[in-house]
This record gives structure tokens, C-alpha cells and sequence, in this order.
């Protein structure tokens, strides 16, 4: 209880990215918060990449926690440029809406 | 002792506030509980001794990420309230779907076993903090051994760079600009007529 191991880090980075799939599911209409909770999801991986770097003596994990840190800015940036565009044209962030392509 | 006390607390919010992040009403509280997790996670990050990735998590995701969606949040003129309709539409689906990811990370978590070849130490070890500090230790593995790696993240921040500002930018119709050229191109005979007015007339 009172050691803290590699487990311990590992069932946080686990209930944040559960968290995070579950905030894609309940807000089906905000593109925002659908944004958000991938940062979290981007965020459990970082956790777990460092807790095994923590763990096993690897300076390694650490660099490539930097670089999903990277890809997880500029991809919160290209998404938020797409949500203003989407919301010029269409006038709401909805994502049921978003059916232009018939897909 | 105190080391596992901060590690739950860090942990308690951290998860505490994700939890506020996916339920708030407003999308306001939501980035707000969103920086709240952030910072967390960097206590986390510092208990295991990478505190050069937490002072980076705190920079780029408060300073940057979070202060984003704040203008986003705040810039697009939405009615929060019509996009909360179907919130528990989705609950059971998506808390049945959790709960078994949830159950089947654990399961991971609780049987993992490590290759004897990771435990012998990885590529590069890390150094005893007497040697050198983390940032140290960092430094020196990504300006050598991963220094393409490195490059190439900086070419997917420029690229986003890019991306973000092409999408974004408009050209508005009707918009009094300044152009120097036709300012410069002036003349005085073309633009100003000397009129003699006699007395007592009008032009």
C-alpha cells in the first residue's frame, strides 16, 4: 500500500485513458471536450512511458514522452484550427451534425 | 512514507479532475479542470524523477494547450446547453465500454512481466543524480543519439504552425486597407484642381 511501484503509476495511466474514452462517448456533441479528453488519453501514454522509464533505468522513455507531447500540441492546435473553420461555415460545433460527406 | 502520501494525492486529483473534465457543464470548467490535471500529473512526473518533463508539461499544456482552448472556448459564440442534450443517451454504452477496457487494462497491469533483457537496463541508462541531473542527462541523449527524431518534431510543430494558420486565415471583402502604392503613385496635378471664384458666385 504504502510502496509505490510501477503498478501503481500504471492503474492511473489506466483510469486516466478509460476517462478519456469515456469523455469521446458522452460528449457526442462537443468537439471541444471530445479534443480534451484525447489530451488526457495523449497524456495516460505520457505517464506510462516515464513510469517505465522510472522503472527500468531507461533514459529513453523520457525522450519519447517529449515527443508525444510534441504530436499532442500540434495536434490540439490543428484541431482547434479545424473546429474555428467548421464553425464559420456551419455556425455549430455539433458533431452529429457533421455529416457533409455522407461517410 | 510521504513520498506514497504525495503520490496519492497527485493521483486522486489527477483522476478527480479528468473526471470533471468529461462531465462538466461548462466548457470553461473543463479546461480549467483540464490545467488542474495537468499540473498533477507534472507532481506525478516529478516523483519519478523526470522533472525536466514536468516543468515541460506544465509549459506546454497550461501555458500553450490549455490557454487555446480557452479561446476557443471563448471565441465561438455556442449554446452550451443544446450541446449537453444526449449526455445520458450515451452513458450506458459508453460506461459498459469503459468499464471492460477499464477491466482488461488491469488485468494487463496486474499480470505484466518484464523480458529479463529490459530489466538488464535499457540503451541508455540513467545516471545516478550525483552524476547529472535529469535535464542534463536529457540534453545530452537528445542533441546526440536522437537529434533526427528531434528535427522532425520540429518540423511537426512548424507543419501544425502552418496547417493552423492556413486553415485559419481569411481574406475579408470590404475591408479599408492601406495600399502604399496607390498612395505613393498620388500626384498633385491629378489630384488637386485650382479653381478661380470670382465674387458674388458660387462654382
Amino acid at each position: 500500500m504504502f510502496e509505490i511501484g510501477l503498478s501503481h503509476y500504471l492503474s492511473v495511466a489506466a483510469i486516466l485513458f478509460t476517462l478519456g474514452i469515456l469523455g469521446i462517448f458522452l460528449n457526442r456533441k462537443n468537439v471541444i471536450v471530445i479534443l480534451m479528453s484525447v489530451e488526457l488519453m495523449l497524456l495516460a501514454v505520457n505517464i506510462n512511458l516515464v513510469a517505465f522509464s522510472a522503472h527500468l533505468g531507461d533514459l529513453v522513455g523520457q525522450v519519447f514522452a517529449m515527443f508525444v507531447l510534441t504530436v499532442a500540441a500540434a495536434e490540439s492546435a490543428i484541431g482547434l484550427a479545424i473546429l474555428v473553420v467548421y464553425f464559420r461555415n456551419s455556425g455549430s460545433i455539433a458533431v452529429e451534425d457533421i455529416n457533409i460527406m455522407k461517410g | 512514507m510521504i513520498q506514497a502520501l504525495a503520490f496519492y494525492m497527485f493521483a486522486l486529483i489527477t483522476v478527480a479532475s479528468a473526471v470533471m473534465v468529461i462531465s462538466a457543464r461548462n466548457p470553461v470548467h473543463s479546461v480549467l479542470f483540464l490545467i488542474l490535471a495537468f499540473f498533477n500529473s507534472a507532481g506525478l512526473f516529478v516523483l519519478l524523477g523526470a522533472e525536466f518533463l514536468a516543468m515541460i508539461l506544465v509549459l506546454v499544456y497550461v501555458g500553450a494547450v490549455a490557454v487555446l482552448f480557452m479561446f476557443v472556448v471563448m471565441m465561438l459564440d455556442i449554446n452550451f446547453v443544446e450541446l449537453r442534450q444526449g449526455f445520458l443517451q450515451y452513458l450506458p454504452l459508453g460506461a459498459i465500454i469503459g468499464l471492460l477496457m477499464l477491466g482488461e487494462l488491469f488485468v494487463v497491469v496486474g499480470g505484466h512481466a518484464l523480458t529479463p533483457l529490459a530489466i538488464a537496463g535499457g540503451s541508455v541508462p540513467i545516471p545516478p543524480a550525483a552524476a547529472a541531473t535529469n535535464i542534463e542527462a536529457l540534453g545530452a541523449l537528445i542533441y546526440t543519439h536522437y537529434i533526427y527524431l528531434f528535427q522532425a518534431a520540429g518540423m511537426v510543430l512548424l507543419v501544425a504552425m502552418i496547417g493552423a494558420i492556413v486553415l485559419t486565415h481569411r481574406t475579408r471583402k470590404g475591408v479599408r486597407k492601406q495600399r502604399i502604392a496607390v498612395q505613393i503613385a498620388r500626384r498633385a496635378e491629378e489630384t488637386i484642381e485650382l479653381v478661380k471664384v470670382e465674387p458674388g458666385k458660387g462654382i
